[in-house]
Order: structure tokens, then C-alpha cells, then sequence
């Protein structure tokens, strides 16, 4: 990987820790899990946007439909210059545009007003018929958990994506494995969900979801007609000894003595 | 001799007459074309319509990512699922994004009749009304409806349109004035007034016919704008009347009643009762009886109008 890219992801991580600890709540665990995905997308070429117009009609929408991971989104944004980097520590308070979950209308940069898990998805599926109308060209990037995967509207979303055959359309899952209440088997187990993909005539990879190359690879891959769904294997928490694979680490923010290890975790 | 046709027909031709003239418009149902009567659209439009199957909370979601990108939809079902089942779709991806959807919920109301309780929506003005951003038109007939869908097209926003399944008496004619949020009164009159919506207007009005071989003269405001309501009209109601009657084919909470009741309850105190279903569900059954059982009927309506005439002293 890109020794930048790295070093970026690294920035990310400790932008995300202190967007959570100035907000004094938020959700580090998912937010730290998906950061590669994003940056594929926004600094590995793969999404067509420009963050000098940011409502430029034809740019590729990315819809971050696991909408509590917020912060990631909002610092991914933040260093692709849609906002000033200082303003991530205004996440949450009253008078911010950096809503708890992303909201279209106020963040700019932001496609999609999620965290009503599912609905980003189905929204993204308008977004890709919108994208294959007579004049328009751009591609849809979708960013799912797993635990958003219990759903019934994703697997309706999915159904129609390949009913319409948008392969514009390219859904990313962070399988980090848990949610919530435990590991994703305990709670409500999503089985075997490549292959539910498949069975619903989706185009499916696995990567390894912190692999930035790995990623923009399938990304990048010829489109075949269907939707493509890229399931990216995380760790929950990536990068921070406390969080890893801690499902406790879901919803919660740092107290001061963890946002210290936070931060020499990351080497920052 | 007076004309019967179903608002939910009048719904289907305006859209199909909409998409002749612009190409973005955009037409979503989830399989009941042959009911909610997108039909029209889809046969003369294939290329701009979307049948989503049976999945309306998809539909609802997928018609808000296709309105932001410029386009004007229209999601179309039985507004007992566009309205209740796809509920927190409605509210998240189209209301809180101040999307350009307008929801065609049909087959609102018992009038539905034979397919029962399960699918005769009597909550989805109380459902709508609660959102903000959201414009809720509930038109009398289907002369009514053609004019609701224009405008609804023109507003860049969120607007639901009630529509309903049975054929009903046209009472309003193509010079009849629509604005939505502006009440329009039918008949004059200064012994009571029924403000009404959607095809209990019909029934306001033989009810006042009914009232006036007894010598009450009663108003009949056609309230086809449930939000934003026209208050000002309610206001010119109590003063000048001095009793109000509201009617509704919906329960008599969170509807047109209530949202009436609100604004009486502000400002003018006047005798005043609610038609409407008094928290039961419907069932199966020839609409015209249930109109009846429910206490919905132009008889109700008028006994409801002698009382309030009765309370007034």
C-alpha cells in the first residue's frame, strides 16, 4: 500500500478519536473498521467527485448507509478538503452541520441522509436508476454493515438492483462481525452473506477490507452487467489495542486515559 | 344527472398527462398498477416508470435517491402500506431529506369495502400530517384530483395524495378554484358549516341539501389540504356560522377533525362534532353499508349538523 495512503490512514483514525472525544459520544468501533473502504473510494481513484462541488450532478454518489460510522465519513470528507479539518470537533454539538448521523441536506459531501439502517441502500438503488437514465453516467458506491444486513429492506434493495441490472451499483459490506448486542451469529446470524449476494445475481468478491490496493482492485474490475457486492473482511476497532474485535466498543466514547492510548496506538 | 368516478382513476390519467409533457417525471409502484391506476403512465411511459414488486419500503427509499437527482416521482400503492408499512421510509429518506416524492396512497378509507379491514387505511392523514415538511391533499373528486396532481407537481417537496377506490359523485366542476392550503367553499350558508375532505364532501353536500328543506342553511368547505391547513377559513367557519361539523373518512384521531379541533381550540369556541371512525377498525362489506354502520353517511353527517345547531342557544 501506498506509504501516503498509510500515513493518511493513520490521520483518519486519530481524527475519527478526536471528533468522539470532543463530542463525548459516537461510535469509534464501526467508524475505525471501515476507514480503508472510504479511502479507497475517495483517495484511491475510484469515485468521480470533485469536493470543490460537491452538488455537481453528475458525480458518482457514495452512500454510507451504516450511518453511525459517521465520523469516519466526516474525517475521510474533512481531509478531501469538503470541510475545514477543524470543524470534526463540533461532531454532535448544537449548531453543528456534523449531525450524529449523516445528513444530506447540511454536510457537504454528503450523498445520502442515513443511519436508519437499510435505508441507505435502498436509497442508493435510485441513485443507480437515476444513474443509468437517458444522459447520465455515474456510479453509485454503498457502504453496509452486518449487522445492518438483518434488514429486510437490503435484501428488497438487493433484489431490485439485480432486477434492474445496475452495475453502477457496487455495495461494500464492513464484516467486522459484530454489532451491538455481541457477535453477529449470537444476535441474528447473517450466515453465509456472500452467498446470499450471489443467489440474489450479484457480482461478489471478498477482500481484505483494510487493503486499500485490494479494494480499488475489485472496484476497478470490468462491470459484467450486475451489481457488484464486495464484501470487505475488518476488525472492528482497527488499530486501537482496548477496541479490537470488542463489540463494546460499538457506541461508546473515550475517557481521557483511553483517548491517551488511542493515540499512541496510532502512532500519532 | 350526476357524474361518479373514482379519485384514484383521476390519479392515473393526470400522471399519464404529466408524463406526456416531461420527460422527468418518474412513476414507482409496487404491483398494484391496475389498482392505484398508474397503469395509464406505465403503458404510455415504460421508460419512465419503475414497478419495485411487493416491497414498498424499498420503493419509498429507492424514489427518494431518484428525486434527488432531479427528477419528480410519484410512489404509488395502497396508503395503508405507502403510509403505515413503509412509514419510517416515508419519513427518513423522503421527509427528512425534503425529497421531491409524491406519495399516491389509494384505497384510503372504508370505501375500500370488500377487501375488509386489513387494507382500508383509517391513520394515514394522522400519519402524514405528523411529518414534517410533508403536504397532505386529500381531494373530493376526481374533477378535484386533476387539478391536487398539478399542483402537487409543482410543489418541490414532499406531498401525499389520498385517492380512493369507489366511483364517487363529481361535485366540483374544472372552474372550481384549487390552491393548495386554501379551503374552497362549495355552498354558502350561516347555520352551521361541515368542513370537509376527500368523498365525505359529497356527502356533506346532500347532507345540507337534506338541511335546508328543514330550513338550516348549512357551509360546505371542501378542506382538500389537510397541511397546511387553512385556518383562516376555519376562523370565518366559527365566526360566521357559529357551529362546525368536520367529516372524514379516517379515525377521528389525528385527522382532519383533530387537526380542525386544534385550531378551534386556539381561537373560536363554537358547538362543534367530528364525523369520522371512532377508533375501530373497518371490515368487509358493500361500501354504502359501511358508510352506514360507521356513521359516515350524509345522514350521520346531518344529524351531527342539528345538534351542533341545537347547542348554539
Amino acid at each position: 500500500m501506498d506509504q501516503n495512503l498509510t500515513e493518511l490512514a493513520r490521520q483518519i483514525r486519530s481524527d475519527i478519536a478526536d471528533e468522539i472525544f470532543a463530542a463525548k459520544s459516537g461510535h469509534p468501533g464501526g467508524s475505525f473498521s471501515c476507514v480503508e473502504i472510504l479511502m479507497a473510494l475517495y483517495f484511491g481513484g475510484v469515485a468521480n467527485v470533485d469536493p470543490q462541488n460537491p452538488q455537481w450532478p453528475e458525480r458518482d454518489r457514495i452512500v454510507l448507509s451504516k450511518g453511525h460510522a459517521a465520523p469516519a465519513l466526516y474525517a475521510v470528507l474533512a481531509n478531501k478538503g469538503y470541510f475545514p479539518r477543524k470543524d470534526l470537533t463540533t461532531l454532535r454539538k448544537f449548531g453543528s452541520y456534523l449531525q450524529g448521523h449523516p445528513d444530506m441536506k447540511k454536510v457537504p459531501g454528503v450523498d445520502a441522509s442515513t443511519g436508519s439502517l437499510g435505508q441507505g441502500m435502498s436509497f442508493s438503488v435510485g441513485y443507480a436508476l437515476a444513474g443509468k437514465r437517458p444522459g447520465r453516467h455515474f456510479n453509485v458506491y454503498t457502504i453496509t454493515g452486518d449487522g445492518e444486513s438483518q434488514e429486510g429492506i437490503i435484501w428488497e434493495a438487493a433484489m431490485a438492483a439485480a432486477h434492474y441490472h445496475l452495475d453502477n451499483l457496487t455495495v461494500f459490506l464492513d464484516h467486522n462481525r459484530l454489532q451491538i448486542d455481541g457477535p453477529n451469529e449470537k444476535v441474528m446470524n447473517i450466515e453465509d452473506i456472500v452467498a446470499k449476494y450471489a443467489a440474489f445475481n450479484w457480482e461478489t468478491f471478498v477482500v481484505d477490507g483494510h487493503d486499500i490496493d485490494a479494494i480499488v482492485e475489485a472496484c476497478k474490475a470490468p462491470r459484467c452487467g450486475k451489481p457488484r457486492f464486495i464484501c470487505c473482511n475488518t476488525i472492528k476497532g482497527k488499530g486501537v489495542s482496548f477496541m479490537e474485535n470488542q463489540a463494546a466498543w460499538h457506541g461508546k466514547a473515550f475517557n481521557e486515559e483511553e483517548y491517551k492510548i488511542v493515540k499512541a496506538d496510532l502512532g500519532v | 344527472m350526476a357524474e361518479f368516478k373514482p379519485t384514484r382513476t383521476a390519479y392515473g390519467e393526470t400522471l399519464k398527462k404529466l408524463g406526456d409533457a416531461d420527460p422527468n417525471v418518474i412513476v414507482c409502484d409496487a404491483d398494484l398498477t391496475q389498482a392505484t391506476m398508474t397503469k395509464f403512465f406505465a403503458a404510455a411511459h415504460p421508460d419512465q416508470f419503475y414497478n419495485f414488486g411487493i416491497a414498498e419500503a424499498n420503493m419509498m427509499a429507492a424514489s427518494a435517491g431518484l428525486a434527488h437527482c432531479g427528477y419528480t416521482v410519484f410512489a404509488s400503492t395502497f396508503a395503508v402500506f405507502g403510509a403505515g408499512r413503509a412509514f419510517e421510509q416515508v419519513r427518513n429518506t423522503i421527509c427528512y431529506t425534503k425529497a421531491n416524492v409524491k406519495l399516491g396512497l389509494s384505497h384510503a378509507g372504508l370505501s375500500v369495502g370488500e377487501d375488509g379491514g386489513s387494507h382500508q387505511a383509517i391513520e394515514d392523514i394522522a400519519l402524514m400530517r405528523s411529518l414534517p415538511n410533508m403536504t397532505v391533499l386529500a381531494p373530493c373528486d376526481a374533477c378535484e384530483m386533476e387539478k391536487a396532481v398539478y399542483a402537487a407537481a409543482k410543489i418541490n417537496g414532499p406531498v401525499s395524495i389520498r385517492t380512493c377506490r369507489l366511483a364517487t359523485e363529481i361535485v366540483t366542476t374544472p372552474e372550481t378554484p384549487f390552491e393548495v392550503g386554501k379551503a374552497v367553499v362549495l355552498r354558502e350558508g350561516s347555520d352551521a358549516a361541515i368542513i370537509a375532505c376527500g368523498i365525505e364532501v359529497p356527502e356533506a353536500i346532500h347532507a345540507a341539501e337534506t338541511l335546508a328543506a328543514e330550513g338550516i342553511q348549512v357551509r360546505i368547505v371542501d378542506m382538500h389540504t389537510i397541511k397546511p391547513l387553512d385556518e383562516e377559513a376555519i376562523h370565518a367557519a366559527a365566526k360566521e356560522c357559529g357551529a362546525i361539523v368536520t367529516a372524514e373518512e379516517h379515525t377521528i384521531y389525528g385527522g382532519l377533525g383533530s387537526a380542525v379541533a386544534e385550531v378551534l381550540a386556539d381561537n373560536s369556541h363554537v358547538p362543534f362534532e367530528r364525523i369520522g371512525i371512532k377508533d375501530r377498525f373497518g371490515q368487509s362489506g358493500a361500501p354504502k353499508l359501511l358508510a352506514a354502520e360507521y356513521g359516515l353517511d350524509a345522514a350521520a353527517i346531518a344529524d351531527a349538523v342539528r345538534r351542533v345547531v341545537a347547542r348554539k342557544g
